[in-house]
């Protein structure tokens, strides 16, 4: 047992530096994801004919590939035409392409769900589009935002994992180099999913306790 | 065309198609400032139709409504416009997020950039108006429909408005609620605001409308006076129709 | 702009590893819908356990839901192919792909299945027990089926989800489609063409297979449900 003890204390340390490397992936991916998806999803509410096309089958086509085979393809595609990218940068590239996906599809169903009634009252105000989306729209869809967006942030914290395929110095690749010279697989494993589990479980709730604080008096269920 | 300068609103020929559904079929009609006037007719006649196209918020295929010298349809200031037109829903579109005195506040603040302490002011005395100073900090989910509605109320006449819409304002009201909301816009009738009414109510359309204007399919049937409309209207239609809402809600005279 | 071009020509390697590609395609079906299958009953059973079980069976239940969801699927199937030899249980990268898939698939199906056991009414227990039927008549006759079918669309979001990532068996090893793809790009070194082919063979497979659930929904949609 105390053996057990002293290996996890000697190896907490190049497991919180992957830890590191883990969370960084997820805030930059995060930080795409939601940049972009904004922008998708006024693309497609607001947009012409073909920028509406070109979101929906971005969507349809990032949501569908695998998200392993994504980070292999970012990673082999560009140094097959001469530029270089390192393992890092292709994994939060190829998870943000999808996020960026999802996200726009959490933003327009978290738009959708403010009620037109909500829109012409504003109109009827004198409100513009402008106005009304940000005095209006936006303050109700952040509550309905937050549930979908825990959700998303616990899949892409999830999915970079992944990154080990590149050998991304990550939580779980940093894990099979203790494991490679101390063989104690089980423990090491132990210990790398409880601080995954901190990250997600921990989050999460945080967020619930937001979205709590953030609830409309009087409305009693949330949607979604 | 020289009616347009006299009225404050004068709606000429309007007409409105919703694919090949023919909503509006050629409606005329004007309000003098001051006037008070009620639309009445059957589900899927086109009367919310008629107060969404004043509000242009939806597009007429054609005609002119005239907002003083003003040409709705056909200006480019129209969220200008929607200040000086108060509208009432059915189903009162209130902010979900705001409480009452916020929900008043904010065409105010955002759309008027009266500064946020005179808005409170201004806020708070249209609540005091239709009679809610107790419930300034609730939200909407907190109150009761009749309360909602007379915040809605409020709200619109926050702006200033020279003329107020209504759209059948008390019709999603539990039977006892519909005195408060309709007693507040007899008070408004009494103090001069001019006022177009889509409502059913037809106590209310005897006691304060000028005239009453009866739409069926899209065209008006007949206008008149409330008395004559109700002793002797002379569209057989029109005779149908009120013996029908005299059926579902009752004698209007009496109160 | 052509060198970029030339890159997507893929329909040679295709044709040349014809047979491959579609062993590891068969492989990836078959492994997603017996997970699927198996997933889902273990999943149903869970979550009666957690909603109905007595205190240490739904704490168990709970559990098991929470942490297999709070952790990654790739760290799951490493516990079971690096750390259990070490306890003298060695798996198989098929069996730990099998056993590893449906583990995870079970605790996602029985969220999906709690939440909707969750929705359904107090007053259909109500009901139920004034005709006099019993606790587990109730579950099982008048909660267990509405619940299951307000859980069918998260359940076949849970189907394309695990589509997708057994491409993980990848990484293990176990021969799917994306192995089969290492294995042809570890010969001819066209690492960026060969996935780019998986990739296209995916989307068809997972647009398809959406179009299919589609249909079925709507064939078998109750009126009134959802
Ligand atoms: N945005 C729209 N798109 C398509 N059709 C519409 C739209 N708005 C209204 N309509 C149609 O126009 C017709 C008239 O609708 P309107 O709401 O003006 O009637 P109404 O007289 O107010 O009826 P009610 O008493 O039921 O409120 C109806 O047939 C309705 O279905
Ligand atoms: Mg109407």
């Amino acid at each position: 047992m105390s053996a057990r003890l002293e290996l996890i204390r000697r190896s907490l340390p190049a497991l919180l530096g992957g830890t590191v490397i883990t969370i960084q992936m997820t805030v930059l991916i995060l930080l795409f994801g939601v940049f972009f998806g904004l922008i998708f999803a006024f693309g497609q509410v607001y947009g012409n004919k073909p920028i509406r096309w070109f979101v929906n089958i971005y969507e349809k086509l990032f949501r569908s590939i695998p998200e392993l085979v994504l980070l292999l393809l970012v990673f082999y595609g560009p140094p097959s035409i001469g530029i270089r990218i390192s393992p890092f940068n292709a994994a939060v590239l190829g998870l943000s392409l999808r996020a960026t996906a999802y996200m726009s599809q959490i933003f327009r169903g978290t738009f959708k769900s403010v009620g037109s009634d909500q829109i012409t009252a504003a109109y009827s105000l004198g409100m513009g589009k402008y106005k009304t989306f940000l005095f209006v729209i936006l303050p109700q869809a952040i509550r309905v935002f937050i549930p979908p967006f825990a959700n998303e942030y616990a899949i892409i914290l999830k999915d970079t994992s992944l990154a080990y395929a590149l050998g991304v110095a990550e939580l779980l690749r940093q894990g099979q180099y203790i494991i490679a010279v101390a063989y104690d697989p089980l423990t090491i494993f132990l210990v790398i999913a409880v601080i995954y589990f901190i990250l997600t479980f921990g989050v999460t709730r945080l967020l619930k306790l937001l979205e709590n604080k953030l609830k409309i008096p009087g409305i009693g269920v949330e949607i979604g | 065309m020289e009616d347009k300068n006299r009225s404050l609103l004068n709606i000429i020929d309007l007409k409105k198609s919703f694919g090949d559904n023919l909503v509006l079929d050629g409606i005329s009609f004007s309000l003098d400032t001051g006037e008070n006037k009620v639309i009445i007719g059957p589900s899927g006649t086109g009367k919310s139709t008629v107060l969404n196209c004043v509000n242009r918020l939806v597009v007429p295929d054609g005609g002119e409504i005239w907002l003083e010298d003003t040409e709705i349809i056909s200006c480019n200031n129209i969220n200008e416009i929607r200040q000086e037109i108060g509208y009432v829903f059915q189903g009162f579109g209130l902010f979900h997020h705001l409480t009452a005195l916020r929900n008043v506040m904010l065409g105010l603040i955002r759309v008027k950039k009266v500064p946020k302490k005179e808005a409170k002011e201004q806020a708070i005395a249209k609540l005091e108006q239709v009679g809610l100073l107790d419930v300034l900090d609730s939200y909407p989910a907190q109150l009761s429909g009749g309360q909602k509605q007379r915040v809605a109320i409020a709200r619109a006449l926050a702006m200033e408005p020279k003329l107020m819409l209504f759209d059948e304002p008390t019709s999603a009201l539990d039977p006892e609620l519909i005195g408060e909301v309709l007693n507040v816009m007899k008070n408004l009738a009494r103090e001069g605001m001019t006022m177009l009414v889509v409502t059913h109510e037809m106590g209310f359309a005897r006691a304060v409308s000028d005239e009453i204007i009866f739409m069926e399919k899209g065209k008006i049937v007949e206008k008149s006076s409330p008395e004559k409309m109700f002793k002797q209207p002379e569209n057989p239609r029109t005779r149908e129709f009120l013996f029908k809402l005299d059926e579902l809600y009752g004698k209007g005279g009496e109160e | 702009m052509l060198e970029v071009l030339t890159e997507f020509m893929i329909i040679d390697i295709f044709v040349r590893n014809f047979g491959r590609f579609m062993s590891g395609l068969r492989f990836t079906i078959t492994l997603t819908l017996v997970v699927m299958f198996l997933g889902t009953i273990l999943g149903v059973i869970l979550a009666l356990g957690r909603s109905y079980g007595i205190k240490p069976i739904s704490w168990f239940c709970t559990a098991y839901i929470e942490i297999i969801r709070g952790t990654p699927m790739l760290a799951q199937l490493f516990i079971l192919y690096f750390a259990l030899p070490a306890y003298g249980i060695r798996l198989s990268a098929v069996a730990v792909a099998y056993l590893g898939f449906t583990l995870n698939c079970a605790a996602y199906q029985a969220e999906y299945t709690r939440v909707s056991i969750e929705s359904v009414g107090a007053d259909q227990y109500k009901s139920a027990y004034s005709l006099g039927m019993k606790r587990w008549q109730t579950i099982l006759f008048i909660v267990l089926p509405q619940a299951v079918r307000w859980s069918i669309p998260a359940w076949t979001n849970e189907f394309i989800y695990i589509l997708k990532y057994t491409s993980l068996a990848y990484i293990i090893g176990a021969p799917d489609l994306m192995t089969q793809g290492k294995f042809i790009a570890s010969r001819n070194y066209q690492f960026f063409r060969v996935y780019l082919i998986a990739a296209i063979i995916y989307l068809i497979i997972v647009l398809l297979s959406t179009w299919i659930i589609d249909k079925i929904e709507k064939k078998f949609k109750i009126p009134g449900f959802g």
